[in-house]
């Protein structure tokens, strides 16, 4: 057992007296749904435990969101630092075990997701911060014997009137007596010194010297690890296999099978892999034998003539269309795509008869747990994740169905032993679970000046929800919100609009990924304006102004990606510059795309990306996740796209689905506008703009509309 | 037994031979620094340096480690003191950091062959590792920051 996990075992037990320091567990209120529940059943507050000052002068700050890049490990901690008064050189993090205690305030369960990790914890983490500085003031009072009100805090230091100071550290045991205070007051925004600045990372050092412990790193005593033979096409079952070969291959110790195929347990990966390789399975290849998605196009294609269930309707778009003066019909359409993580899949599950210890790199800690207590046939409370780092997770390890903790039970069942399942990039990529192919068929109008007067879109795809525990929502709407997010709020002034959703039923698993409806609905949408700008014979920038006016945040990310980019200025022969505006996950972003084209293949030349998140935390953090959410976006605009035939997945690894390389990476601006708004998220708004930014750009360049991804000017219209 | 030498220690493996080195390094020697991404020299994850040179460890038996020196992301520096690690401080570099293992060591093979790399070099040498999170705009920078550093004899 590694120092780090020994820790998480001890702070779980709440052994303060042993670590010699100081553990605050709060009330915080209203900071969990359970907690408020709880206080209604009568029975006691459930604390929340953020933070442990050790003797040592450690702060330790317990994150309760999954770092996967995003920087969670420092913004949380920077936000229970301010509060804290902490000296930053002190603090450190640890992730958090799966408690009730860690569930996201807002999604009542302990989730990475929605880029909601800042906003969530905005006030929680503050709160934490401020009653342990209260406890820490009231334990300095004690041992002066003085009064608290003339005490005050500074970089990890009480300090009396008389300018003598106790450390936290130094005040650690006694702060642990004290009662927590009922109501704390949080610092005014004016005065923050942490919140606000381009604090570095804290988890760099670790990821730079090979130290940092990812799932597919961990080493427990005894573990083996598995390598899993599934199905080829999706649903497909085992209908018998043949290990004579593999189950004598050197290092294999078992071979069984399990709900999602053969798992292959050796002495190391590459046996496992090896043996894997050589079992011989036939499959009953099910209703998916046939699966093609050029087929599945087709039928998209003429589910979109029809009506579809309509999501929003505002005046009668249909008369106003057959009036109009000049119409415009397009097409677009997305594929699947593969969230593709650095970190293949993997999970280590410790089984016991009575616990069951996993370790892993997941985003969905609650909904995992439950999942795999029931394989278990546990409790939930004997189950415990330890929650590495997650090498990328982009949606993909928060899977409702938890499907790779699911199976890693299971094969640890079969095993009888400790085991870690390892996915190769081709099991990865083959594993299902992707963005879903979509397409819009939308109908716009302008009249005789140029105004828009209607707008019809009729999405159609799969629901990331349908059969899921969210389905919920979509019982309550009607339809999948997540398909149409992003359209269904489209900004423009238009009288007359209507949005309509086919939900399509396909075999093959669906969830979010990077900026999840966003992803589509930023591309049609953004791409048709600028079609209606083109018809209204009108500048796609001035043209987006006009229809935005009451939308004033819209407007000034609009403005400053229009202005850094020098969206007025022309440009060398051969380039040409393309912009969209989105908003997505309570932030706006506008971005402006410079490209060129050279024997038919686009290259992006500038990216100049401005978001409104509102008050934020980190600066440094938001410029990188804007630069991130753009390559991953470009990446997918210009690259990728999971196809099948025969119900078989033609991509297999990055040869065959690209991913954005340095010597294809544009310049990347960020830009910040600054107000006090309430926080809004980072990690996926910079992604939807991204694809129509690159594909107006192209058409500014080309004369040329690009209507599906990925960009292929010889399918261009 | 397969004799070799991974960061200055001298290790004597009795492994098969055709097992890749990245897996060897990985199981059989702890450090897991060095990271599987694609199994096929596709994506740089795993690259180490064999004789100071970068090879993809993911597709390279160890046999062909045999009497060589290994070098991983473990035996860079010892306290985060090579220029390239304190250039990737200094910039913010990393995101989720699975790929930053294989940067590194790319970057450092990049910087001793040339010292003051021109963008159209870096293209060049780093052209090779997938950074999913996209910290290449960061990457080039640090390289270019950690290449003035060492001009100036090594001061921050």
């Amino acid at each position: 057992m590694s120092a780090l996990q020994m820790e998480r075992r001890e702070f779980l037990k709440f052994s303060v007296a042993a670590s010699g320091g100081l553990l605050i567990g709060l009330y915080l209120p209203g900071a969990s749904k359970l907690a408020v529940a709880e206080e209604r059943s009568g029975s006691i507050f459930m604390p929340n435990a953020f933070l442990r000052i050790g003797t040592d002068e450690r702060v330790t700050v317990i994150v309760n969101h999954s770092e996967m890049g995003q920087g969670v490990y420092t913004a949380l901690p920077m936000l229970l630092a301010e509060e804290l008064d902490a000296d930053w050189n002190k603090v450190g993090y640890e992730s958090a075990p799966v408690d009730p205690r860690y569930n996201h305030p807002v999604f009542g369960m302990q989730i990475t997701g929605g880029s909601s990790s800042v906003w969530s914890a905005f006030e929680q983490y503050r709160n934490a911060g401020a009653a342990a500085r209260a406890m820490l003031i009231a334990a300095a009072a004690q041992q002066w014997n003085a009064d608290p009100a003339t005490l005050r805090t500074g970089s990890g230091v009480v300090i009396d009137g008389a300018n003598r100071k106790l450390s936290y550290g130094q005040l650690a045991e006694t702060a642990a007596k004290m009662t927590p205070p009922a109501k704390v007051t949080l610092k005014d925004p004016k005065t923050f010194k942490l919140i606000g600045t381009p604090v570095k990372r804290l988890d760099t050092p670790e990821k730079i010297n090979g130290k940092a412990v990812f799932g597919i790193d961990v080493k427990n005593p005894g573990m083996l690890t598995a390598v899993v033979a599934r199905a080829p096409v999706f649903g497909a079952k085992v209908k018998s296999f043949d290990d004579s070969h593999a189950r004598n291959m050197p290092g294999v110790r078992k071979v069984a099978a399990v709900p999602s195929g053969v798992a292959v347990v050796a002495d190391s990966f590459w046996q496992a892999k090896m043996a894997r390789d050589a079992v011989r399975i036939d499959w009953d290849e099910g209703e998916m034998h046939a699966f093609s998605t050029s087929q599945m196009m087709e039928q998209f294609r003429e589910q979109a003539k029809s009506p579809g269930k309509s999501v929003r309707r505002d005046g009668d778009p249909d008369a106003a269309l057959a009036k109009a003066a000049q119409k415009i019909e397009a097409v677009y359409e997305v594929p699947y795509l593969s969230h593709l993580m650095m970190e293949p899949l993997n999970c280590a599950v410790d089984l016991g008869a009575e616990s069951c210890e996993i370790w892993t790199g997941t985003q969905f800690q609650t909904v995992d747990r439950a999942a795999a207590a029931k394989v278990a046939g546990l409790p939930n409370e004997k189950v415990q994740i330890h929650t590495t780092f997650l090498g990328g997770g982009f949606g993909r390890r928060a899977t409702p169905q938890s499907d790779f903790v699911v199976e890693a039970v299971h094969v640890a069942k079969a095993a009888g032993v400790p085991v870690k399942v390892v996915w190769t990039r081709e099991d990865d990529m083959q594993g299902g679970w992707y963005r879903p192919a979509f397409l819009h068929a939308i109908v716009g109008s302008v009249d005789a000046s140029g105004n828009p007067v209607s707008w019809k879109s009729r999405v159609v795809g799969q629901s990331i929800f349908a059969g899921t525990m969210f389905e919920g929502m979509m019982k309550e709407k009607g339809y999948d919100p997540a398909a149409v997010e992003g359209v269904d709020d489209l900004p423009y002034e238009i009288p007359n609009l209507a949005v309509e959703y086919h939900q399509t039923e396909v075999g093959v698993p669906v969830q979010w990924w990077r900026s999840v409806g966003h992803s589509h609905t930023g591309f049609a949408t953004e791409c048709f304006v600028d079609e209606l700008a083109t018809l209204a014979h009108k500048d796609p920038y001035q043209f987006r102004r006009a229809l935005l006016a009451k939308h004033p945040r819209h407007l000034a990310v609009l403005d400053l990606a229009a202005q850094k980019a020098g969206w007025s200025k022309p440009l060398p022969k051969g380039r040409a510059r393309g912009i969209a505006v989105h908003f997505a996950f309570e932030s706006y972003n506008a971005q402006v795309a410079e490209v060129s084209v050279t024997d038919g293949r686009v290259r992006v030349h500038r990216i100049v990306s401005a978001v409104d998140c509102g008050h934020y935390v980190n600066p440094g953090i938001i410029a990188a996740q804007l630069e991130g959410g753009a390559i991953f976006a470009a990446s997918a605009a210009l690259f990728q796209e999971l196809t099948f035939e025969n119900g078989r997945l033609q991509q297999t690894n990055f040869h065959t689905f690209p991913v954005m390389r340095m010597n294809e990476c544009p310049e990347i601006e960020t830009h910040i506008v600054e107000n006090n708004e309430k926080s809004g998220g980072i990690g996926e708004p910079g992604v939807p703009c991204t694809a129509p930014a690159i594909a107006n750009a192209v058409f500014a360049l080309t004369g040329k509309r690009i209507r599906k991804l990925p960009i292929r000017l010889t399918e261009a219209a | 037994m397969i004799l070799f030498s991974v960061n200055r220690q001298r290790v004597n493996l009795d492994v098969d031979p055709s097992t890749p080195l990245l897996w060897v390094l990985r199981e059989n020697l702890g450090l897991t620094g060095t990271k599987y991404g694609c199994g096929m020299a596709q994506c740089g994850a795993c690259t180490v340096h064999l004789n100071g040179e970068a090879i993809r460890s993911c597709v390279a038996p160890v046999s062909r480690a045999e009497g060589k020196e290994v070098t991983t992301i473990e035996g860079l520096s010892p306290d985060l003191s090579h220029p390239l690690q304190r250039a990737w401080m200094a910039e913010d570099v990393p995101q989720c950091g699975y790929c930053q293992s294989g940067q590194l060591m790319s970057a450092a093979v990049l910087l001793r062959e040339k010292p003051r790399p021109s963008d159209e070099d870096i293209d060049e040498a780093m052209t090779g590792n997938i950074c999913r999170c996209g910290t290449y705009p960061r990457i080039r920078k640090a390289i270019h920051r950690a290449a003035a550093m060492m001009s100036t004899g090594g001061a921050k």
